[in-house]
C-alpha cells in the first residue's frame, strides 16, 4: 500500500520521533541495567564515579577476577546456541512428550529441565574448560572485564537469602492459586448477571480497590498479634497465632487482590459472548457445568493474564508481608530493606544490588515469556471502561 | 441466572472481601477512637548499697506493667475519644503556628508534612504521567513495525520491576558520587550530594513514579491508538488540517475516555504512595500519608505499635481516597441508571 502524500511525515517529525524513543528506551532499561553490572564487582569499582570503572572493573580484575575475550565469545556463543534450542527444539520436544491435553504440565517440566540444564552447562561445566583454554592461548586468556560473583554467593549462600525465596515462593504460589480459583467463580458470576446487585458489589469492590494497604494492615495487626487468644475458646489449646503465618498472609494478600481480580476476570469473561452457556445449558448443563466444561476451555488467556498479576502483586508487596511476618518468613522484598538498613560497608551496599538484581531476574524473565498476555491485561480494563 | 446460583459463584469471593477488607476496615475506625494500654502498678521500691556508717537507702516509685499468667503486659482499652486524631493533627500547633505569622512551621507537624508531599507528588506527577505516557504511544506508533515488540518489551521493564527495587536502583545511581552524581557535578562545577536536602529527593521520587508508571500509560493510549478512526482522520486531512490539529481535535478526543481511567487509576495509586519512601530512605526530609500509618505500625525502640494512632492517621487517609472516589462514583451511578 502506497502513503497518501498528505500521510507521509517530513524527515524532521520521523528523525524526532525515533530520538525521542530511542532516549526513552534508554532511560527505561538504564538503571535496571546498571544494577546488573555493578552487583558483579568489587565494591571500589560498583560505586566509582567513572562509569568505565564500573563497566571494566580495573579493581576487581587486578583481584584476578575476570574475563578474557576467549571467555567472552565462549559466553556469547553459549547464549546464542541456548536462546536456539529454546525457540525451535523445545517446542517439538514438549509437543511430542507431554501427554495429550496436559501440555501445560508438558511446558513446565520441559522449562524446568532445560533451565536446570543450561545452568549446569553454563556455570559448572563451562567454566573450567575456559581455564584451560585461557592457560593456553596467552594474551588472548588474559582477562579485560572485571566479573566476580562472590556478592551473589555471600547473598544466597552465606546470608540464607534462599530462605527469603522459598517463603516468597510459598507465599506467590498461594495468592495466586487461590485468587484466580476464588476469582474466576466470581468473575464468571458477575459477568453473566445484570442485576443492580452485581452492579452494586462490583462498585464497592472498586472503593475497595482504592483502599491504602496501611489502612487494612491496621486493622490487621492487633487481632493477627492476639489471635491465639481470641480463638482459644473456639479452637482449644492449639489456636494459631496468625502473626507471622505464611497462610495468613496468603488470605490477606489474596483478598486485597481480589476486587482487582474480579474486575480483570469480569472484563474477559464478558468477551466471551453469552451464547456458548446458553447453548450449553440447552444440552443440559447447570450453570456450574456450563462454566467448568465450556466456559473455561476458552478462558485460559484471560485467567493467565490476571494469575500474571496477581503473582505481580504477591511479589512486589513491600507492606503487607513487612509488617505482617516475622523475620524467619519474610519473603524477598521486605528482606532487602534489611541490607540497606545496616548498609555500613560498602560490602554490604553491593551484596544489596546483588539481592535486587536476583528479585529482579525472575521478572525480567516473566516480561520476556508473558509479553503479550501482559499487555492485553493492562488495556483489558481500560478499554471496557 | 437464579439469586442461589449467583450465590454460590460470587459467595467465596465476598466471604474473603468482607473477612478481610469490610471487617478491618470497621475495627480500624473503632481502634483510631480507642487506646490500648498497658495497666501500669506504682510500687515504691527500697534500694540498699552498703555503705558507711549505715546503707544508704533510697525508696523510689517505680511504674512498672502488671502481667498476667502468661508473663503478657495486660492492656487496657479506653474510649478516648478525638484523642488519637487530636494527636495526629496536633491542631494547637497548627492554631500556634497560623496565629505567630509563620504557616511554614506546620509543616515540621508529620501529618502535615506528609499531607503536603503527597499532595504535591499525586499532582505534578499526573501530568507528566499523562504526557510521557501519549508522547510515547505516539512515537511507537510513527515506528516500523517490525521493532514495536522490542520497544513495548523494554518499556514494560520499569512497570514490571518491585516498586522499592526500581526506586532503590534509581538511588544507587545517584548516591555518593554515583555516576549521575558525579555528571552532574562536572556539568555544574559544583559539590553536589543528592541525599542532604529534601528538594533534590522529591525530584528522584518525582522521576521515580515518572518512570515507573509511564508505560502503563503508554500501552493503554497505544492499544487505543489502534482503533482510531481512519476515515475521520482522512477527512480531516481533506478539510486541511494540520498534523497538530489533528492530534488536537480527532486524536486526543479519542482517547479521552483513556486518559480519564489513567488519570483515575493514577490518582489513586500515587495517592497511596509508600515504596519511594523505603527505596530513597526520604523519611527523614518527605514522608507520605501511607508511610506515617506504617511509621506508626511498626514497633518502636520499646516495642510498642501505636495502634490507635495508626488507625487515626489511615482514617484520615480514607477521607482523601473518597474525595478521590466521588465524581467517580457519582458518574458509574448515572451510566447505570442511564444504561
Amino acid at each position: 500500500m502506497v502513503t497518501p502524500k498528505a500521510l507521509r511525515q517530513p524527515m524532521s517529525l520521523r528523525f524526532g520521533s525515533a530520538a525521542f524513543l530511542a532516549a526513552w528506551c534508554f532511560i527505561a532499561a538504564f538503571p535496571i541495567f546498571w544494577i546488573a553490572v555493578m552487583s558483579f564487582k568489587t565494591p571500589v569499582d560498583a560505586f566509582a564515579a567513572n562509569p568505565l570503572d564500573v563497566v571494566f572493573g580495573p579493581e576487581t580484575r587486578a583481584r584476578g577476577n575476570g574475563l578474557s575475550v576467549i571467555d567472552i565469545l565462549a559466553g556469547l556463543a553459549m547464549l546464542f546456541l541456548a536462546a536456539r534450542l529454546a525457540m525451535r527444539w523445545l517446542p517439538r520436544m514438549v509437543a511430542r512428550y507431554s501427554p495429550p491435553g496436559l501440555s501445560v504440565v508438558g511446558w513446565i517440566i520441559g522449562s524446568l529441565a532445560f533451565g536446570i540444564g543450561f545452568i549446569v552447562v553454563f556455570f559448572v561445566i563451562l567454566p573450567p574448560i575456559l581455564d584451560v583454554v585461557n592457560g593456553m592461548t596467552g594474551p588472548l586468556g588474559a582477562p579485560v572485564i572485571g566479573l566476580t560473583a562472590e556478592h551473589y554467593e555471600a547473598v544466597w549462600v552465606e546470608n540464607d537469602f534462599w530462605r527469603n525465596f522459598v517463603n516468597s515462593l510459598i507465599v506467590t504460589t498461594g495468592v495466586v492459586t487461590v485468587s484466580l480459583t476464588v476469582g474466576t467463580l466470581a468473575g464468571y458470576g458477575l459477568a453473566r448477571s445484570g442485576s443492580t446487585l452485581a452492579f452494586w458489589i462490583l462498585i464497592v469492590a472498586l472503593i475497595f480497590r482504592a483502599l491504602p494497604h496501611s489502612v487494612l494492615v491496621a486493622g490487621y495487626l492487633p487481632v493477627f498479634i492476639n489471635s491465639a487468644e481470641m480463638l482459644r475458646p473456639i479452637l482449644g489449646e492449639n489456636a494459631p497465632t496468625l502473626y507471622g503465618q505464611p497462610l495468613a498472609v496468603i488470605a490477606v494478600l489474596v483478598s486485597i487482590n481480589q476486587p482487582f481480580t474480579i474486575w480483570m476476570l469480569r472484563s474477559f469473561f464478558q468477551n466471551i459472548p453469552a451464547e456458548l452457556d446458553e447453548a450449553a445449558r440447552v444440552d443440559g448443563c447447570t450453570h456450574f457445568q456450563a462454566f467448568r466444561w465450556v466456559i473455561m476451555p476458552v478462558m485460559w488467556p484471560g485467567v493467565i493474564t490476571t494469575g500474571l498479576f496477581s503473582f505481580l502483586l504477591a511479589y512486589n508487596d513491600f507492606l503487607v508481608t513487612s509488617l505482617l511476618l516475622d523475620a524467619q518468613n519474610q519473603t524477598m522484598v521486605p528482606a532487602i530493606a534489611g541490607y540497606f538498613n545496616r548498609e555500613t560497608t560498602t560490602t554490604d551496599q553491593v551484596e544489596a544490588v546483588a539481592a535486587a538484581v536476583s528479585i529482579t531476574a525472575p521478572l525480567f524473565l516473566l516480561v520476556m515469556v508473558f509479553q503479550r498476555q501482559i499487555v492485553s491485561g493492562l488495556t483489558a480494563g481500560a478499554v471496557k471502561g | 441466572m437464579k439469586f442461589r446460583t449467583f450465590a454460590a459463584f460470587v459467595g467465596p469471593s465476598i466471604f474473603l472481601m468482607v473477612l478481610f477488607i469490610a471487617a478491618p476496615l470497621v475495627t480500624v475506625f473503632l481502634q483510631s477512637f480507642q487506646l490500648n494500654q498497658p495497666i501500669v502498678e506504682r510500687v515504691e521500691v527500697e534500694t540498699c548499697t552498703p555503705g558507711f556508717p549505715a546503707q544508704k537507702c533510697v525508696t523510689e516509685v517505680k511504674t512498672q506493667p502488671l502481667l498476667d499468667e502468661n508473663g503478657n503486659v495486660r492492656t487496657t482499652s479506653t474510649w478516648v475519644g478525638f484523642e488519637s486524631y487530636a494527636n495526629v493533627l496536633q491542631l494547637d500547633r497548627v492554631a500556634e503556628a497560623i496565629s505567630d505569622g509563620r504557616p511554614g512551621r506546620i509543616l515540621t507537624i508529620d501529618f502535615w508534612k506528609a499531607l503536603r508531599f503527597t499532595l504535591t507528588f499525586t499532582l505534578v506527577t499526573l501530568p507528566l504521567v499523562i504526557g510521557v505516557g501519549l508522547a510515547i504511544a505516539l512515537a511507537v506508533n510513527n515506528l516500523t513495525r517490525a521493532l514495536r515488540g522490542q520497544i513495548i518489551f523494554v518499556s514494560l521493564l520499569p512497570f514490571i520491576i518491585t516498586p522499592v527495587i526500581g526506586a532503590l536502583s534509581i538511588r544507587w545511581l545517584f548516591i555518593g558520587d554515583g555516576i549521575l552524581t558525579s555528571l552532574l557535578e562536572s556539568w555544574l562545577d559544583r559539590d553536589i550530594s543528592m541525599f542532604a536536602q529534601g528538594w533534590t529527593i522529591e525530584a528522584m521520587m518525582l522521576f521515580y513514579r515518572v518512570w515507573h508508571v509511564a508505560p502503563f500509560a503508554f500501552v493503554v493510549f497505544y492499544a487505543g491508538l489502534q482503533t482510531v478512526n481512519q476515515d475521520t482522520l482522512e477527512s480531516a486531512i481533506i478539510d486541511g488540517a494540520s498534523r497538530w490539529e489533528r492530534l488536537r481535535y480527532v486524536i486526543i478526543p479519542h482517547l479521552m475516555p483513556l486518559i480519564v481511567f489513567i488519570a483515575l487509576i493514577h490518582l489513586m495509586d500515587a495517592y497511596r504512595a509508600f515504596e519511594e519512601v523505603v527505596g530513597f530512605s526520604s523519611q527523614a526530609h518527605r514522608i507520605t500519608l501511607q508511610w506515617l500509618t506504617y511509621d506508626y505500625l511498626t514497633p518502636d525502640d520499646s516495642g510498642n505499635r501505636s495502634i490507635s494512632r495508626a488507625s487515626a492517621s489511615a482514617m484520615l487517609t480514607m477521607v482523601g481516597i473518597v474525595i478521590l472516589l466521588i465524581p467517580l462514583l457519582r458518574r458509574s451511578w448515572r451510566d447505570h441508571r442511564g444504561g
